[in-house]
Formats: C-alpha cells, structure tokens, sequence
C-alpha cells in the first residue's frame, strides 16, 4: 500500500516542469538505511535528489546489509523540494539469519534544511529531521526486554564540502546528533523496562570525493544500549560511492555493526544502489 | 576494522607528496586556456535554457572579457579585473541558487572538456563557491 502511494507520487511528480535538477552531482548523497540523504548509516544534513531552488526531485533505493548472523535489506523513497524539504518512507526487514524469522520495521522521515550551503557558503549545511519509526514484528523485541513498538529520533546534521582541501580533492565532513531511544536503530524496538530516556548520541561521516563521481568514505554511529539482555555496541563503515550520473548512484561498502542480541563481531557488506529524478 | 582505516588514510595521503606545483593560472592553460574556459562558458550558458534568460540585455563581448580578467586575476594570472563588484553586477537579476547551480554545473562540464586537472578546477571553485553571498538573491 505504502509502495503503491508512492509510484503514484513519483508518477506525479515526473510530470512536473521543475525538476530541473540543477544541483551539482554527488551532492545528494547517497540515502542511509533509514531512508534519508546521507552516508550509508547517518543521515546529513544534505536534501536527497538534486532538487534545487523551487525545484521538486524524488530518489528510491534499496540497500543490503550482510553481516554474519543477519541481513538487513531497506527498500524505500524520498521526495523533495527547493532543496528545502526532504519526505522520506522505509520499510527495513531484518533476517535472523541464524536464527530464523525476521523483523520489519517502517520509518517515515521528514528533514528540513535550515541554514547554510553545502557548497557555497562558509557556514556548513545544518539541517533538523525526525524518524517516526514503527515495529511491524514487535513479539521478538518485546520478549527480549523493549518497552515500546514505535519511536520517534530527532536529529540536528551540519554537512559541509570543502574544497581543494586533500591532494587537491575536495572533502565531505558530516556532524549529526541524535536523540533517540532505539535499540539496534529500532530493529530492536524502543526502550527498556529500567531506560526510557532519550539519548544523545554522535553520528559523523567523512569522505574524499575523488572526481565528481566517485568518492571513498569513513562513516561512525554511536548507539544507546538500554537493553539488558545483550549488548549494544557503535556502528562503522567505510565506503565508495559512484555517481554514476545525476540518474543512478551505487554504493559499496563494508560495516562493522559490533555486537547485535548477543551475536559478537558482526561485519560484513553493505551494498545500495539510488536512482534519483 | 584498524586496517581499514589504515588503507582509507593512505589512499588519501596519496599525491602528498609531490613536488611545488605549478600557479592555479598555468594549470589553467594560461591565457588562451583562461580564454577556453570563458568561451566554453559563454557556450554553454547560450544553450542552457535554465539560465540563458539572465544574459538577454548582456553586452556579451564586454562580459567575456570582464570574466577572463576575473579568472585571470582570481587564479594568479598578470591581469587587474576591471568590472564592478560582484554584488554591483549582480543586482536586480534575483539569480537563485538554481541558476548558480546550474552556471558552476556549466563551468565543471566546460573544464572537464579541456581536461583541466580536478585540482585545479577544485581550486578554481573554491575560489568562485564564496562568491555566492554577493551573486544571488540580489
């Protein structure tokens, strides 16, 4: 049904004169797991497409994560406008690979870019959002110790590119904080029976951009660790990015998600490919 | 995860090491590459029907001498810019942030036809990027 709506938006606005398109390739992003633009796991202060001033854009993408005990694979779509306003819609589901059965988890996303210019002004980008994440398979997290089936993230991003700035490439650097009561970015639920309190966490990215399509990357996400059964550990990544053009972008990397409800060490792929209008 | 971040640094440490380049202007070919450059621009504006409008009243010949004196001067070349200031030369036309996207979008594609080195056509932008406060929305 969500999927449905959305075909029928992206139709929509495919016939719309201003999607021009205007913004320089790359500056986008690529769209983090939870839907927005971003790196592969935190989400930037940049606005998704390459919607520019009084121009609509939209993006959809779909992600695989593979680590040792579990996948996570993430379809979902973003509209945009006068690189001003992002709406984003995910739908995450996470197989226990080992196991057995899998969890699901929707996110609805809303950015709003406040002040500053990626490219163009002193001032980084700086950008407010929220996640409105709803569980669809709660038995599991429920019975491992999470309070709540849905939560609300809020974030504040700084997002800036500074050019010239490494062997004559131009850098990317993203600051974003957090507060959230996700367990496992909600795949886990929200909350525990000892800790329903919002916590800040720190979410950075830094990427050299090679030429205009292709850029490497390092990316960190702190998390919470409120529930008692296992441990939570910070996420990590490293990536490349190629922006194939303004149309299709394709990301590869690899993560390091830590430890996951009990299953130590997990690493392994994270794979995305974008297409963007 | 270490050795990651180990190959990441490397990979970006690369060309560190190089000996004293030549000035942003020779690497922009000198004058006839400066010249290149603008006309190329020129061009690309002439078929850019996002922003083309903007020049409709623009004395042509005068803007193109007046924008190879500005990367002349700006890239370290022997020229003295003679035009008005940015915000002077840009007022009353309300250029958005589109229209400036779609002009730096223009100057990318124009410098990587004369295969311009990425340093220097990041070294180029980084010098004109600042020049948006002044440009647009005046």
């Amino acid at each position: 049904m969500l999927m449905r709506r959305l075909f029928i938006t992206l139709c929509v606005l495919g016939s719309f004169n201003s999607m021009a398109n205007s913004r320089i390739i790359a500056t986008g992003g690529a769209t983090s797991i939870e839907g927005s633009a971003g790196g592969g796991i935190v989400p930037w202060a940049v606005i998704n497409s390459y919607a520019s001033s009084d121009e609509w854009g939209a993006t959809a993408f779909v992600s695989q994560v593979g680590v040792n005990d579990f996948t996570l694979k993430v379809l979902g779509a973003s509209a945009s406008y006068d690189n001003r306003w992002e709406w984003s819609i995910a739908r995450q589901t996470f197989k226990l690979d080992s196991i057995g059965g899998e969890l699901r988890q929707d996110i609805v996303g809303v950015k709003y870019h406040v002040a500053g210019e990626l490219l163009y002004t002193t001032l980084p980008q700086l950008s407010v959002g929220l996640h409105y994440k709803k569980h669809r398979d709660f038995a599991l997290p429920q019975a491992v110790g999470a309070r709540d089936d849905s939560g609300v993230d809020l974030y504040f991003a700084a997002s800036k590119v500074l050019f010239d700035h490494l062997a004559g490439r131009n850098v990317l650097l993203n600051g974003t904080l957090r507060a959230t009561k996700a367990n496992q970015t909600g795949l886990l639920g929200f909350g525990s029976a000892s800790d329903n309190d919002y916590h800040l966490v720190f979410e950075g990215s830094a990427a050299v951009l090679l030429n205009y399509n292709v850029a490497i990357g390092i990316e960190f996400k702190q998390k919470p660790d409120a529930l008692d059964f296992a441990t939570e550990q910070h996420w990590r990544d490293v990536f490349v990015a190629w922006f194939i053009n303004k149309q299709v972008s394709v990301v590869a990397g690899y993560a390091d998600l830590g430890s996951i409800a009990g299953f130590t060490e997990q690493q392994g792929y994270y794979l995305s490919i974008e297409g963007a209008w | 995860m270490r050795q990651f971040i180990s190959v990441f640094l490397v990979v970006m440490l690369i060309g560190c090491s190089q000996a004293p380049k030549p000035t942003l202007y020779q690497q922009l070919g000198g004058e006839p590459g400066i010249a290149a450059i603008t006309d190329g621009l020129l061009l690309a504006i002439e078929q850019d029907e996002r922003i083309v409008h903007h020049f409709a009243d623009t004395d042509i010949e005068r803007f193109r001498r007046l924008l190879a004196e500005q990367l002349c001067q700006l890239s370290g070349g022997p020229c003295e810019y003679t035009g008005g200031t940015m915000q002077q030369s840009h007022t009353g036309f309300n250029i958005t942030l589109a229209d400036y996207d779609a002009l730096v979008e223009n100057l990318i594609n124009v410098m990587q036809q004369q295969n311009i080195a990425i340093s220097a056509q990041n070294a180029l932008l980084a010098l004109l990027a600042p020049m948006y406060k002044d440009i647009t929305y005046r």
